[in-house]
């Protein structure tokens, strides 16, 4: 078979000279090397102080946003839920009451809106399937929590703050 | 007779003192090594507990304290916890012969620092050494575990096998001093060159023997824990595994001792007696000396366990029986024929 | 009281190495057997060193407690031998084992009223010290020192035999 690369090299397979089967040193050129490690740059990011930069096509956490006057933008059409390839995405529909326009810009809102942390793969799908604008997806990602719960988030959890509003 | 009551303090002082400073080098062995690890792998290492992460030791400790204690059901109760206090009562028994340092004049009085100067310490030593591993057999027969069991048997032929090249190693140097007593073999180098310089096989034998009595890597096969699930200390949770981590360490200390004072000149240092210095302060700066020789060896043990894979087991066996046991008497051959020749002419 | 210190330290000694010995054929347990010889041999060691043979002390709990009981050990460990799998001995055994214990007793306590033990002199400090027992090895008992270096070395050929025998057959 002809190689893919020219990087193959064989297997040495000649007997061991007497230097080598001393083995002292093979291990002082190991016991070099990791000293020469000691004095080499550490790679260690201090995390809570030091953070990583993401990438900027980086896909975290979803956000449900709103437009300008603060009306949120979904309809409860649910196209994400469709093309979420791994049904993370729960909604229920609603019809918007007379006396609730500041509240949601189209007639149909969603009462409830649930994404799983657990089932979503941040494929941002759900971002290009949204013909309102209504979900993007953030720079964060999800924090630990202790039970499975903590992972549904749920519309308070998504939804931007009303501007002036903190969350 | 009337009894000394000072030199009765004196020691009592002198034993409390090396234990305290033994447990004291062997918990921040724990974090030397952590911080060692971290560097050679470009890592940090402890950093949070304290400037440093020098608190850590501490941490450690109060966390292994307040795991909770757990005693298999089906383990034999006494020797469960016999085990890792004979583990940790060897471990510090030895470092009583040890001569930490020459002698201290205060007020009049001659304070030698070392807690017993026997003439026979170097077997001592041995006898101690040897009672060491029934604290990891006990313990690792009582878990009523066979991971445990295999590891203690590993842990016990591996010691029996390395104690017969180790003492072979040391015979080759005590034809050469002709004595057993360390404080004498370090006094003797003191007044000439390191022990070292005439017995270099001698010393990789014992080196390389003492990571093994050690149970380091390349020779931590009674921990492996990708073949054992732990090692022998398997069963043992809180503070007993915690003695057993310790003892460890405490051994780490006491071999890097036992090495700088037999072959690397003990407490004493070059142009230790040409400097014009008080002998107190001679003795402290020998002191100071003999802990920078042992810290050296400390890292040294960490070095070689963040850089050599294990062995295999029978690899480990043929090292000890078929390599380190003929070089052992090859050196005692040389060094006798050196000896005799020496005397006669 | 007219005891001095090295009487009350042979005392306890003594009691406890009593004890410990009994404790290796009474135990049901073997493990607990070996650990209580393994007491009286470092009390035996104790006696040792108050008869001034420090080196034949420290000799004795490498070899013996440190070498040879660790073999017991061993093989008692692995064989996992406790008081259900034990076979049950004979009734007969037990008498035999009784009268050839209590016969090699008699012998002894013969032999030793026969014996007179050198009382030792309190400035013999130096006699059990490694130098001198040396050199009393190499001059007086050389042969009978070197004759047992052979009964060693006819040991570890055996081994190496039986050890050989096992590899070709496997």
């Amino acid at each position: 078979m002809q190689a893919l690369t020219n990087r193959a090299k064989p297997v040495d397979r000649r007997p061991m000279t007497f230097m080598e089967k001393i083995y002292l040193p093979a291990i002082a050129k190991g016991m070099g090397i990791t000293l020469k490690h000691i004095f080499q740059k550490k790679e260690t990011v201090r995390y809570p102080e030091q953070k990583r930069p993401f990438s900027p096509v980086f896909r975290g956490l979803h956000v449900l946003n709103r437009d300008a006057e603060g009306r949120e933008n979904c309809t409860a059409c649910g196209l994400c839920a469709v093309a979420c390839p791994a049904e993370a995405i729960t909604m229920e529909a609603a019809e918007r009451k007379p006396g609730e326009e500041n509240l949601y810009r189209e007639e149909k809102y969603a009462a409830r809106y649930e994404i799983n942390m657990l089932r979503c793969i941040f494929c941002g799908f759900c971002e290009e399937a949204c013909p309102k604008d209504a979900i993007y997806l953030t720079e964060t990602f999800a924090p630990a929590h202790y039970k499975r719960e903590g992972f549904i988030y749920g519309k308070k959890d998504l939804l931007v703050p009303m501007p002036g509003e903190k969350k | 007779m009337t009894i000394d009551w000072f030199f009765i303090l004196e020691k009592i002082l002198l034993i409390s003192g090396v234990l305290a400073i033994s447990l004291i080098v062997a918990m921040y062995s724990t974090w030397g090594e952590r911080k060692v690890a971290g560097v050679m792998q470009d890592r940090i290492g402890p950093n949070r507990a304290g400037f440093m992460g020098l608190l850590q030791p501490l941490a450690d400790g109060g966390k292994l304290f307040f795991k909770e204690e757990i005693i298999p059901g089906s383990s034999n109760r006494f020797l469960f916890i016999l085990g890792p206090s004979l583990a940790m009562m060897v471990a510090c028994m030895t470092s009583a012969v040890i001569p930490w340092g020459d002698t201290l004049t205060i007020a009049g009085r001659t304070i030698s620092l070392q807690v017993a100067d026997i003439n026979i310490g170097i077997l001592y030593i041995f006898g101690v050494v040897s009672l060491g591993v029934y604290g990891i057999m006990l313990g690792g027969w009582a878990s009523n575990n066979k991971y445990s069991l295999l590891a203690s048997v590993r842990a016990a032929s591996q010691i029996i096998s390395y104690e017969l090249a180790m003492g072979l190693s040391l015979i080759a140097l005590l034809m050469m001093t002709g004595t057993l007593s360390i404080k004498e073999i370090v006094e003797q180098q003191r007044h000439s060159l390191w022990n070292v310089l005439y017995q270099p096989l001698g010393f990789l034998i014992f080196l390389v023997c003492s990571f093994a009595e050690c149970n380091r890597t390349p020779f931590d096969l009674p921990e492996a824990e990708n073949e054992l699930n732990g090692g022998y200390h398997l069963e043992y949770s809180s503070m007993k595994l915690g003695f057993y981590l310790f003892a460890e360490y405490i051994n780490m200390f006491i071999s890097s001792a036992l090495m700088s004072s037999l072959y690397f000149g003990g407490y004493s240092f070059p142009y230790m007696d040409s400097l014009g210095l008080s002998p107190n302060l001679t003795t402290i700066l020998g002191t100071v000396a003999l802990f920078v020789k042992i810290i050296f060896f400390l890292f040294f043990f960490m070095w070689v366990r963040w850089t050599i894979p294990r062995f295999r087991y029978d690899q480990l066996m043929r090292l000890g029986w078929n390599i380190m046991i003929p070089l052992a008497l090859a050196n005692m051959l040389i060094t006798g024929a050196i000896v005799l020749y020496r005397s006669t002419h | 009281m007219g005891m001095s210190l090295q009487q009350i330290v042979f005392g306890v000694l003594s009691i406890i190495s009593i004890i410990s010995a009994l404790g290796v054929i009474l135990s049901k347990n073997p493990v607990t057997s070996v650990l209580c010889l393994i007491v009286t041999f470092f009390t035996i060691a104790g006696h040792y060193i108050m008869l001034n043979a420090q080196f034949l002390a420290v000799v004795h709990i490498i070899v013996y407690a440190g070498a040879i009981m660790v073999l017991f050990l061993f093989v008692i460990m692995l064989m996992n031998l406790n008081a259900e799998i034990e076979p049950q001995k004979r009734s007969w055994l037990k008498y035999a084992g009784a009268i050839s214990g209590g016969a090699l007793l008699l012998v002894l306590l013969a032999a030793l009223r026969e014996a007179s033990v050198s009382s030792l002199q309190p400035g013999a400090v130096e006699i059990g010290l490694i130098s001198n027992l040396g050199k009393t090895l190499f001059s007086t008992y050389v042969l009978p020192f070197e004759v047992s270096s052979i009964l060693f070395l006819s040991a570890m050929v055996g081994a190496v035999v039986i050890g050989k025998k096992e590899g070709h057959e496997s």
